[in-house]
């Protein structure tokens, strides 16, 4: 048999795993793979300005796609360069691949020009990696990489090639990997445990779906289950930040998102419950408040792939270990052959009703500025109809869109919920782009967030990608000066954002359009001018510089001690609270 | 403010894993990232053809911290089996320490004798000092040095616990 460089194997093995796109940033200690994907025939690679970018943009092609994510960076600082990306994808379940060159194996451990551990960098930031030490091993790796990293729990795996191993050579067989001795994610529920969670929910009185990430993970069919399980049991929806999509927000059902800055009515529902049942979601501390206040009256059920997930924060009733889609499509099966009906809820309906009625997401509107709550419903109205997928920096502005953005299926909201990464929302548009070339792709941003991989405006020119920038722009780091507002008594400790730059010439160094909207008559015209020029398009949207994100849930304080407006803000906080994030 | 801290239980867990390159750099890198503790930990291949290795770790925590812990080690990919000894019923555990004693005269008379009631060998001998071995669960090992620290103590020397469940499997 022929044999193969380590370089075209994996290229070959990539092929072979039905790679379309490659985000990566050559180096010495890449050449070899660079070399062999010079003019390949099926592997597009996107050069990035930044290995932060590549891998932002690997997690928003995967959340989009349902797809893996591929990065491919030199080694030293390549590769540290990729973690906080890396770290962000454990964080939030994301698959990606993460190919890292490394010194040639003789060298390793001896301060080796571009050098670092990279392996043991990334250890704990990743699902599992890699470091291979022979050309022989490097198919089996590679193909079991992809399945660990989209498989189970999705999560980031790196392989880390040094760069004699990417030039020695081996045979390629495509490798077999039934039976790993070790790694087997469970995927289908105990049967038992199904028909009990079926009984608990047919009996309950209050109950309600907590749904989370885990649903997206599942795939699309997943979030059509918990439609039919929603009708069927009549109960409300609430969903987490990672998990909005899942579920329509055009349903009656749907009660918002919940948590920290959730709405009044699903944290409501949540404290007031006597059945909680979690798909997909990991009891956040975002989410739960002050956790001996975190519905106190409820049973819980839990459904989550990952056992450690279960009890690690919030003990459950019953915890069911399995892949979301596959134990909803179990609980409707179990819950007609039980012949349960959906219980007569009238009762809890109309309390709901009742917290619905503080419309938590009000704000006040028609003065002179652009409030901000005011730009994302806009950009809703806007673009409703098309096919849009959102992406967002991290901020006030992140959750603006999660609030006044609604959502009606999954895999079109892109955030950075476990590790809130400022610089995520950018590069995951571009790589949503990618994923998704006839979609709008537009990501939300705050003036300071899109600073941090800004750099990456030039990729999106290079490939031609039109992708759209609405920044929401308050000259703060707003989220940040929102907490000096609350807990330290507006003393705004370096949360100006000085010396902003014209994001409007900005955007033309780089060859895109710039837009500029600076009051509310401009709004929505603006709005319409970057949805209809071809292209990308960057939007400095002027607003409100002082406003403030409600609800909101204090750190440390219950579900029912939110603030709702302004006039509750007290400017001080107990030392406890003041230790939580 | 104060940092309050939960009451701990002592477990015995016994890991079966890949013997693969970082497979103990990744189990006691988990323990120190999220904050759990190890009292102690050994490593040993124990399969015929080097693949599988058995890790003992003696922690502590709350039973809560405890669960997590093995959940946590369960979901590492290298990772084929956690069992805890503790919670799995009755089990053996033994360490082994080599205990260094110096001194003459009534002390070292004591030492001996000592050392015989609690079935520690002699391994190594001078006129001055003696070194013993002594096996057993954590517990005597622990009383078995206690008392030689009143009678000259220079050194020990511990391997950390292993552990079995008792029984057929
Ligand atoms: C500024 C800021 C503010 C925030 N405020 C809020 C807030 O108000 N409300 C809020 O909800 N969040 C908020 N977040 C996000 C928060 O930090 C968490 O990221 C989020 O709550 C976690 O979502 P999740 O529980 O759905 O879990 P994810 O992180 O999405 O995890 C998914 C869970 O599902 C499991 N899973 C994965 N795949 C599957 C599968 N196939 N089947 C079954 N289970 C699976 C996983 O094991 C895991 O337990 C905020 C973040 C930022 C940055
Ligand atoms: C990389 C990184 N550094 C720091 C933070 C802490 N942080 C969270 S929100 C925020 C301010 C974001 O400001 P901006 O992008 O302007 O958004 P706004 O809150 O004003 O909408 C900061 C600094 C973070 N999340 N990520």
């Amino acid at each position: 048999m022929s044999e193969l460089s380590g370089a075209e194997i994996l290229l070959q093995c990539l092929v072979d795993l039905g790679v379309e796109v490659v985000f990566g940033y050559p180096g010495g200690a890449v050449l070899p793979i660079y070399d062999v994907l010079y003019n390949h025939p099926t592997i597009k690679h996107v050069l990035v300005r930044h290995e932060q970018g590549a891998t932002h943009m690997a997690e928003g092609y995967a959340r989009s796609t349902g797809k893996p994510g591929v990065v491919l960076v030199t080694s030293g600082p390549g590769a540290t360069n990729a973690i906080t990306g890396i770290t962000d994808a454990l964080m939030d379940s994301i698959p990606l691949v993460v190919i890292t060159g490394q010194v040639a194996t003789q060298l390793i451990g001896t301060d080796a020009f571009q050098e670092a551990d990279t392996v043991g960098l990334t250890r704990h930031c990743t699902k599992h990696n890699y470091l291979v030490k022979s050309p022989d091993r490097l198919a089996h790796i590679v193909h079991e990489a992809f399945h660990i990293a989209t498989s189970g729990r999705p999560g980031p795996v790196v392989i880390d090639i040094p760069k004699n191993v990417q030039v020695a050579t081996a045979p390629y067989e495509r490798p077999d990997l039934s039976n790993h001795v070790s790694y087997r994610p469970q995927l289908k529920a105990d049967p038992a445990l199904i028909e009990q969670a079926a009984a608990m929910i047919a009996a309950a009185e209050r109950p309600i779906f907590y749904t989370g990430g885990g649903v997206i993970n599942a795939g699309p069919e997943a979030s059509t289950l918990l439609r039919e399980l929603a009708e069927l049991t009549g109960a409300p929806v609430t969903s987490t930040l990672m998990g909005l999509g899942a579920f329509p927000a055009s349903s009656d059902q749907w009660l918002g998102m919940l948590g920290m800055h959730g709405t009044y009515e699903a944290n409501m529902a949540m404290n007031k419950a006597d059945l909680i049942i979690n798909i997909g979601a990991r009891f956040d501390d975002r989410v739960t408040g002050r956790l001996d206040a975190f519905s106190p009256a409820s049973k819980k059920i839990h459904i989550d792939i990952d056992r450690s997930s279960i009890n690690k924060i919030v003990m459950t009733d019953l915890g069911i270990v399995a892949d979301a889609a596959s134990a909803l499509a179990d609980l409707i099966a179990a819950w007609k052959k039980a012949g349960h009906k959906a219980a007569d809820l009238e009762e809890w309906w109309a309390r709901i009703a009742g917290w619905r009625a503080r419309k938590s997401l009000d704000y006040p509107d028609g003065g002179a500025e652009i409030m901000p709550q005011r730009a994302i419903a806009d950009l809703f109205k806007a673009t409703r109809g098309r096919d849009t997928i959102i992406t967002t920096e991290v901020g006030q502005h992140q959750m603006w869109a999660a609030q006044h953005y609604p959502f009606d299926a999954p895999n079109k909201w892109l955030t950075s919920g476990g590790l809130g990464t400022m610089g995520y929302g950018f590069p995951a548009a571009i790589g949503a782009q990618m994923g998704n070339p006839d979609s709008l792709v537009i990501c939300v941003a705050g003036d300071a967030s899109i600073q941090m991989n800004i750099q990456e405006l030039g990729t999106a020119t290079q490939y031609r990608l039109p992708v759209k920038i609405f920044i929401l722009n308050n000259e703060y780091m707003g989220m940040v000066r929102q907490w000096q507002e609350l807990t330290y008594e507006s003393r705004y400790s370096e949360s100006y954002s000085d010396s902003l730059p014209d994001f409007v010439r900005l955007a033309e160094a780089y060859g895109w359009t710039g837009i500029r909207i600076e009051g509310p008559q401009e709004l929505e015209a603006g709005i319409r001018q970057m949805i209809e020029t071809p292209g990308p398009v960057m939007v400095d949207c002027r607003v409100a510089k002082l406003t403030n994100c409600f609800p909101m849930i204090p750190s440390g304080a219950a579900h029912t001690e939110m603030l709702l407006d302004p006039s509750q803000i007290s400017g001080t906080l107990a030392d406890e609270a003041k230790a939580l994030v | 403010m104060h940092i309050t801290e939960e009451l701990s239980e002592r477990h015995v867990l016994s890991i079966t894993v890949t013997n693969e390159a970082g497979i103990l750099a990744k189990i006691a890198g988990l323990f120190t990232a999220r904050g759990y503790n190890i009292e102690s930990l050994t490593v040993a291949d124990i399969s015929d053809n080097h693949q599988v290795s058995r890790i003992t770790i003696v922690t502590n925590g709350p039973p809560r911290v405890i669960d997590q812990i093995i959940a946590q080690l369960d979901r590492l990919v290298p990772v084929h089996n956690v069992a805890d000894l503790t919670a799995n019923g009755p089990f053996v555990e033994r360490e082994l320490a080599l205990v260094k004693v110096a001194g003459t005269g009534e002390h070292r008379i004591e030492a001996l004798r000592i050392a015989d009631i609690f079935r520690a060998k002699v391994v190594d001998t001078t006129t001055t000092s003696f070194i013993f071995e002594i096996t057993g669960p954590t517990d005597k090992v622990n009383t078995f040095i206690g008392l030689m620290r009143e009678l000259g103590l220079v050194e020990v020397g511990r391997t950390g616990i292993v552990g079995m469940v008792r029984g057929r499997d």
